[in-house]
C-alpha cells in the first residue's frame, strides 16, 4: 500500500484552510508596503474578502463532491482530517462569523485607535483554526487546530493595548486557557496510551474493547472533559468567559462568543457522537454529568446575567447559558439532540453576533459604550438599531417567531422525546428567567431617558453586518424549513 | 374572496401596521387617523364572516391551510367555528374601540404606540383563528412583547414593573405548555409515525391517563395563567391598573380570553380523559369557586377605581372558567357567551375610567361623588356598563351568568349554590361603586368643573351598548352560532351525552365501566 505524500484529495480537503492561512501571512507582508497610511487599513478587507471567497468556493466543492458521493465523508492525510456534512456545515458558520466581524471591526478599531493590519490576519488565522477543529479527526490535528484559534483570540482579546482591561482579560484569558490546554493534552496522552494511535477511529475502537467503567478510561474522559467545557465556557469552567469578553474589543468580543463557540462545540461533538468518537460508547458514563454540568451552566448564567449593569458581560453570561442548552442536546442525545445543537448553534451565531454588533455601534471616540446607561434612549436617538437590537434581544430569549425560539424547540423536543422531563422544565423555566434581564436591555432602550447624546458610529460595513444578521434572524423565525434541512445534513453518520 | 377572508382579517392590521410604519413620527394627527382607520377597516372586513357563517355545520368554516414547516409539522392552517366567530368578532371590534379611546390620552411617541396596537391586533386574531398548535403558540407569544410595552412605555406610575411581571408570568407559563404542547406532539409520532402540529390530527393521539393528566397540568398552567384563575391572577390588577386604558380594555376585552379559549379548544378536545377526571375537574372547580368569591370581597375593598375593576375580572373570569368545567352544554356555552359579555362591560368599564382619569388624573374612588350632578351622560353611560357587569337581567351579563349558574347547577348543585354569591357580591361592589362616585352631593370642588363627555368619546360607547342590549334582550342568535361547537366539545369529553347518558359529570366518571367507554371511544 503505497500513497502519496501529498495528494489531490489531501489538498481538496483542505483547501479552504490553505486559502485563510495563505491570505492572513499575505496581509502580514504587504500590510506595510500597501497600505502605510493607517487611513488606508481598511482596505486590508479586501483580502479578508478574497480570502473567504476562496474559502467558501472551496466549501461549495467540497459540498459538491459529497452530493455527488452520497454524503459518505472525504479523508485526507491518512483520516487526519475528515470532510463530511458536519465539517461543511460548521465551517460555513464560521465563514459567516469571521466575515460580518472583520467588516465592522475597521470603524471600531479606528475609534478606539488601535488599526493595525495584524487584525486581520489574526482573524483568519483563528478561523484556520477552526476549520481543523471542525474538520480534524486526529488527536493532533484537533490539537493544533484548537491552539492556533486559542492563539489567535489571546493576541485578540488584548489587542486594545493602552487599555488596562483588555491587558488583564488578554491574560486571565491566557492563563487559564493554557491551563485547560494542559488538562486536554493529558487527557489526549492517555488516549494515545490506550489505543496506540492518535486517529479517532482507533480510539473509539480501542476504548470499546476496554468495556465499561474502566478506570484509565474514565481518566481520560475526565480529563478530556474538562478542557472542552472550559473551551465552550461551560460551568464550573466558566470564569474566565466574562471578563474576557468585557475587556476584549467588542468585535473581538462577538468573534469569541460566536465562532470561538461553535468551533469549541464542533470539537466536543467529534469526541463524544458519532461513530467516530472515542468517547460516543461511554454515554452511560458521561451523560448524568453533563446533564449536571448543563443545568450548572445554565443556573450560573441566567442567575449571574441578572445583576450586571455592563451589557458586555451580560451578554457573557447569556451566552454561557445559552451552552449550557446546547449541551442538554448531548445529553439527549438523539437525532433530534444533535439538529438541535447544529440549528441552536446557527441562529445563536446570527443572534449574538447582531446583538454584539449594535454594541459595536455604541463605541464612539471617546465613549466606550457598554454601560447599560449608554444603551438608554435608543429607541428615540436611532430607532433602526433599537429595533434590530431588539429583534435580536427577543431572538436570545427565545421568544417566536425569531430564530432563537427554533433553537430551544429542539433542544426541548429532543429532552421530552428522550424521556428527560424534568431537565426540560428546569431548562423552559430559565428561559423565563433569561427573558428578564434580556427585558432590562429593552427597558433600557425604549423606555428609560437618553443619558448622552452623542451620535451612533455607524459605517456602511456595519449597516451590511446588521441588515444579515437582522434579517437571518427574522428569516429562519419565520420560514426555517430550508435552514432546518441544512442543519440536518451536518449529523455525523 | 371566501377562500382567504381569514387571511384577510388575520393581515389587515399587518398591513395598516406596515402603511403606519411610512407615516411621519411628527404628524400626530395623520398618524392617529390612520390607525383608527386601519382598526376600522379590520372590523369591517370582519363584517362578512358574520353574513357567511353556517349554523350548524360541524367542523371548521373558511379553513386555509398550506405547508409551512414540513420539517416540523407545522402548518399555516386556520379556520373559525362558533366559539372562535365570536371572539373573532370581539377582538376586531374592540380593537377599533380601543384605538378610539387613545385618541387624546396618547400624546407623546404615538407612531410606536400605534404600532403595537396593531401588532397585538394581529397576534390576538391569530390566536383565535389558529388550527395548527404550532401557529398558536406563535401568536400566543407574539401577543406579549406589544403588550409589555403599551404598558410599559405608556403606562402609569409602577408601569416596569406591571410590565415585566406581565411579561414573566405569561412567559413562565407558556413556556410548561409548549412542553406539554412537545409531549402530545411527541406521543401521536410515536402511534402515527409522523411529526405534525395539526389539532385534528392529534385529537386522535390515545393517551394512558396519566400521561393525559400530565400534559393537561402543563397546559393548565399556561392557560390559567392568562385567564387568570385564583392563584396564578396576581399579575393582572399590576397590569390593569398601570395600563393604559386602551391597554386595560383590549388586556380585559381580548387577551384574557386567549386563556378560557385554550381551555375549550385545546384541554377539553385534546385531553378528553384527563378534563373529566374526577379530582381535576373538582380542583379547577373550587379554584374557579375561589375565584369568583375571592375576587368579589377584594373588590368590596378597594379604594382604587380601576383596582376595582380589575379584580372584578378575576370574580368574572371565574365564571368563565366554572362554566367549562361543568362539562355541560349549559356551563360550556354560557361560558363563551360570559367571554364576550365580559369583553363589553368590563371594556366598558374601564373605558369609563379612562374618560374620568383624562379629566381628574386621579383614580382613587374617594376623590369623587356625586359627579351625576356635573356629568349626566357620563352617569348613565356608567350606569349602564355597571349594571350588565352586574348581571342585570335584560342586559347582556345576566345572560351568560345565568346559563353558567345553570350548568353548574347541573353539574354539582353546591358549585352553584357557592357561585350565586358571586352575583350577589358583584351586584355590590358595583352598586357600591356607582354609589360613592356618582351619587350624592360633589364633596370635591375639583368636581364642579368637569366637562361631561364628548361625542368621540359618546360614539365609542354606543356599539359596546348596544351589544349589551342585545345580548340581553335576543341572545338566541349567539347561543344558535355556539350550539354546534359546544356539542362537539361536550360529546368529545362525555360521549353519549346527547343519548339520554346524562347523569352528573363526577358520579358517571366515578365508575370504571364509565371510564373504560370514555377510554374506548377515543
Amino acid at each position: 500500500m503505497t500513497e502519496s505524500f501529498y495528494s489531490y484529495t489531501d489538498h481538496f480537503t483542505i483547501i479552504p484552510a490553505l486559502m485563510m492561512a495563505l491570505f492572513g501571512c499575505a496581509i502580514m507582508i504587504f500590510d506595510f508596503v500597501l497600505f502605510p497610511d493607517p487611513r488606508q487599513k481598511k482596505f486590508l478587507l479586501i483580502f479578508v474578502v478574497l480570502a473567504e471567497g476562496f474559502a467558501g468556493y472551496g466549501l461549495i466543492k467540497q459540498q459538491a463532491w459529497l452530493a455527488a458521493n452520497l454524503q459518505s465523508p472525504l479523508q485526507g492525510f491518512h483520516g487526519s482530517v475528515t470532510v463530511d456534512g458536519f465539517s461543511i456545515f460548521f465551517n460555513w458558520i464560521f465563514l459567516v462569523a469571521a466575515l460580518l466581524v472583520a467588516m465592522v471591526s475597521y470603524q471600531y478599531l479606528e475609534n478606539a485607535g488601535e488599526h493595525h493590519g495584524e487584525y486581520y490576519s489574526l482573524i483568519l488565522f483563528a478561523q484556520c483554526g477552526m476549520y481543523f477543529l471542525a474538520t480534524g479527526t486526529d488527536l493532533i490535528t484537533l490539537f493544533i487546530g484548537l491552539e492556533l484559534m486559542a492563539l489567535s483570540f489571546y493576541v485578540m482579546v488584548g489587542f486594545l493595548r493602552t487599555e488596562k482591561r483588555s491587558n488583564e482579560a488578554a491574560l486571565k484569558y491566557l492563563l487559564l486557557g493554557a491551563f485547560s490546554s494542559g488538562f486536554l493534552a493529558y487527557g489526549f496522552s492517555i488516549l494515545y496510551g490506550i489505543a496506540h494511535s492518535t486517529k479517532l477511529v482507533d480510539i473509539a475502537r480501542a476504548v470499546a474493547a476496554r468495556g465499561p467503567w474502566d478506570p484509565v478510561v474514565y481518566l481520560a474522559l475526565i480529563t478530556t472533559s474538562v478542557g472542552l467545557l472550559f473551551k465552550v465556557s461551560a460551568a464550573p469552567f466558566h470564569m474566565w468567559a466574562p471578563d474576557a469578553y468585557e475587556g476584549a474589543p467588542t468585535t473581538v468580543t462577538a468573534y469569541l462568543a460566536v465562532a470561538s463557540k461553535a468551533a469549541s462545540i464542533a470539537f466536543l461533538l467529534r469526541m463524544f457522537y458519532g461513530p467516530l468518537a472515542p468517547f460516543a460508547v461511554l454515554r452511560d458514563e458521561w451523560w448524568p454529568i453533563l446533564a449536571a454540568v448543563a443545568v450548572l451552566t445554565m443556573t450560573v448564567g441566567n442567575l449571574a446575567a441578572i445583576n450586571q449593569t455592563n451589557i458586555k458581560r451580560l451578554l457573557a453570561y447569556s451566552s454561557i447559558s445559552h451552552v449550557g442548552y446546547m449541551l442538554l442536546g448531548l445529553v439527549a442525545g438523539n437525532t433530534d439532540g444533535i439538529t438541535g445543537i447544529a440549528v441552536y448553534l446557527m441562529v445563536y451565531t446570527f443572534m449574538n453576533l447582531g446583538a454584539f454588533l449594535v454594541l459595536v455601534a455604541l463605541r464612539r471616540q471617546k465613549i466606550i459604550g457598554d454601560e447599560m446607561d449608554d444603551i438608554s434612549g435608543l429607541m428615540k436617538k436611532s430607532p433602526g438599531y433599537a429595533v434590530l437590537m431588539l429583534i435580536f434581544l427577543l431572538s436570545l430569549a427565545g421568544i417566536p417567531p425569531t430564530a432563537g425560539f427554533l433553537g430551544k424547540y429542539y433542544i426541548f423536543l429532543s429532552l421530552i422525546e428522550t424521556g428527560h422531563y424534568v431537565l426540560a422544565a428546569i431548562s423552559t423555566l430559565y428561559a423565563g428567567v433569561a427573558v428578564y434581564y434580556y427585558f432590562r436591555v429593552v427597558k433600557s432602550m425604549f423606555i428609560t431617558e437618553s443619558t448622552e447624546k452623542a451620535p451612533m458610529a455607524t459605517s456602511f460595513g456595519l449597516r451590511v453586518a446588521l441588515g444579515v444578521s437582522g434579517a437571518l434572524t427574522l428569516a429562519i423565525g419565520l420560514y426555517p424549513e430550508p435552514f432546518l434541512e441544512m442543519a440536518k445534513t451536518s449529523l455525523l453518520k | 374572496m371566501d377562500q382567504h377572508l381569514l387571511s384577510t382579517i388575520l393581515l389587515t392590521p399587518l398591513a395598516g401596521l406596515l402603511v403606519l410604519l411610512f407615516l411621519p413620527s411628527g404628524n400626530r394627527n395623520v398618524i392617529r387617523v390612520w390607525a383608527n382607520l386601519a382598526a376600522l377597516i379590520g372590523f369591517l372586513v370582519s363584517l362578512p364572516l358574520v353574513s357567511r357563517f353556517q349554523n350548524g355545520v360541524a367542523g371548521f368554516q373558511f379553513e386555509e391551510r398550506a405547508d409551512w414547516i414540513p420539517a416540523l409539522g407545522a402548518h399555516y392552517h386556520i379556520g373559525i367555528d362558533g366559539i372562535s366567530l365570536l371572539l373573532v368578532m370581539l377582538t376586531t371590534l374592540m380593537g377599533c374601540i380601543a384605538m378610539l379611546c387613545s385618541w387624546s390620552a396618547i400624546q407623546d411617541r404615538a407612531k410606536e404606540y400605534y404600532a403595537m396596537f396593531l401588532l397585538l391586533q394581529t397576534g390576538m386574531i391569530g390566536v383565535f383563528l389558529s388550527l395548527d398548535f404550532f401557529l398558536f403558540y406563535i401568536f400566543w407569544e407574539l401577543v406579549l412583547v406589544p403588550m409589555y410595552f403599551i404598558i410599559g412605555i405608556w403606562g402609569g406610575p409602577r408601569k416596569l414593573y406591571a410590565a415585566i411581571k406581565f411579561f414573566l408570568y405569561t412567559l413562565a407559563g407558556s413556556a410548561l405548555m409548549l412542553l406539554g404542547i412537545l409531549t402530545l406532539y411527541f406521543q401521536h409520532q410515536t402511534q402515527f409515525g409522523f411529526y405534525t402540529f395539526e389539532i385534528s390530527e392529534l385529537m386522535k393521539t390515545s393517551m394512558s391517563l396519566p400521561t393525559q393528566q400530565w400534559v393537561f397540568w402543563a397546559f393548565f398552567i399556561g392557560f390559567a395563567i392568562k385567564v387568570p384563575m385564583f392563584p396564578f391572577h396576581t399579575w393582572l390588577p399590576d397590569a390593569h391598573v398601570e395600563a393604559p386604558t386602551a391597554g386595560s380594555v383590549i388586556l380585559a376585552a381580548v387577551l384574557l380570553k386567549m386563556g378560557t379559549y385554550g381551555f375549550l379548544r385545546f384541554s377539553l378536545p385534546l385531553l378528553p380523559r384527563a378534563s373529566m377526571d374526577q379530582n381535576i375537574v373538582r380542583i379547577l372547580a373550587v379554584l374557579s369557586i375561589i375565584g369568583i368569591i375571592y375576587g368579589a370581597l377584594v373588590c368590596l375593598m378597594q379604594k382604587d377605581w380601576k383596582k376595582l375593576v380589575a379584580y372584578s375580572s378575576v370574580s368574572h373570569l371565574g365564571f368563565c372558567t366554572l362554566g367549562i368545567f361543568s362539562m355541560n352544554p349549559n356551563g360550556i356555552a354560557g361560558s363563551v357567551m360570559q367571554q364576550v359579555n365580559h369583553g363589553i362591560s368590563t371594556g366598558m368599564l374601564f373605558m369609563v375610567i379612562g374618560v374620568i382619569y383624562e379629566r381628574r388624573h386621579t383614580r382613587e374612588i374617594s376623590e369623587y361623588g356625586g359627579l351625576a350632578h356635573v356629568m349626566p351622560k357620563f352617569a348613565i353611560i356608567f350606569a349602564v356598563a355597571m349594571l350588565s357587569s352586574a348581571g342585570l337581567p335584560l342586559l347582556n351579563g345576566f345572560v351568560g351568568e345565568f346559563t353558567i349558574l345553570q350548568g353548574a347547577f347541573e353539574a354539582n348543585w353546591a358549585w352553584a349554590a357557592f357561585a350565586v354569591t358571586g352575583v350577589i357580591l358583584g351586584a355590590a361592589y358595583l352598586l357600591w361603586l356607582y354609589q360613592r362616585t356618582m351619587l350624592g352631593q360633589v364633596t370635591n370642588g375639583k368636581n364642579l368643573t368637569i366637562p361631561d363627555m364628548n361625542f368621540r368619546e359618546v360614539a365609542m360607547f354606543v356599539p359596546l351598548i348596544a351589544c349589551a342590549v342585545w345580548i340581553g334582550v335576543y341572545p338566541k342568535p349567539f347561543f344558535d352560532v355556539l350550539r354546534q361547537p359546544v356539542s362537539e366539545i361536550v360529546e368529545r369529553v362525555r360521549p353519549g351525552y346527547y343519548h339520554g347518558n346524562n347523569q352528573p359529570a363526577l358520579a358517571r366518571n366515578g365508575s370504571p365501566a364509565a371510564a373504560a367507554q370514555a377510554g374506548g371511544a377515543q
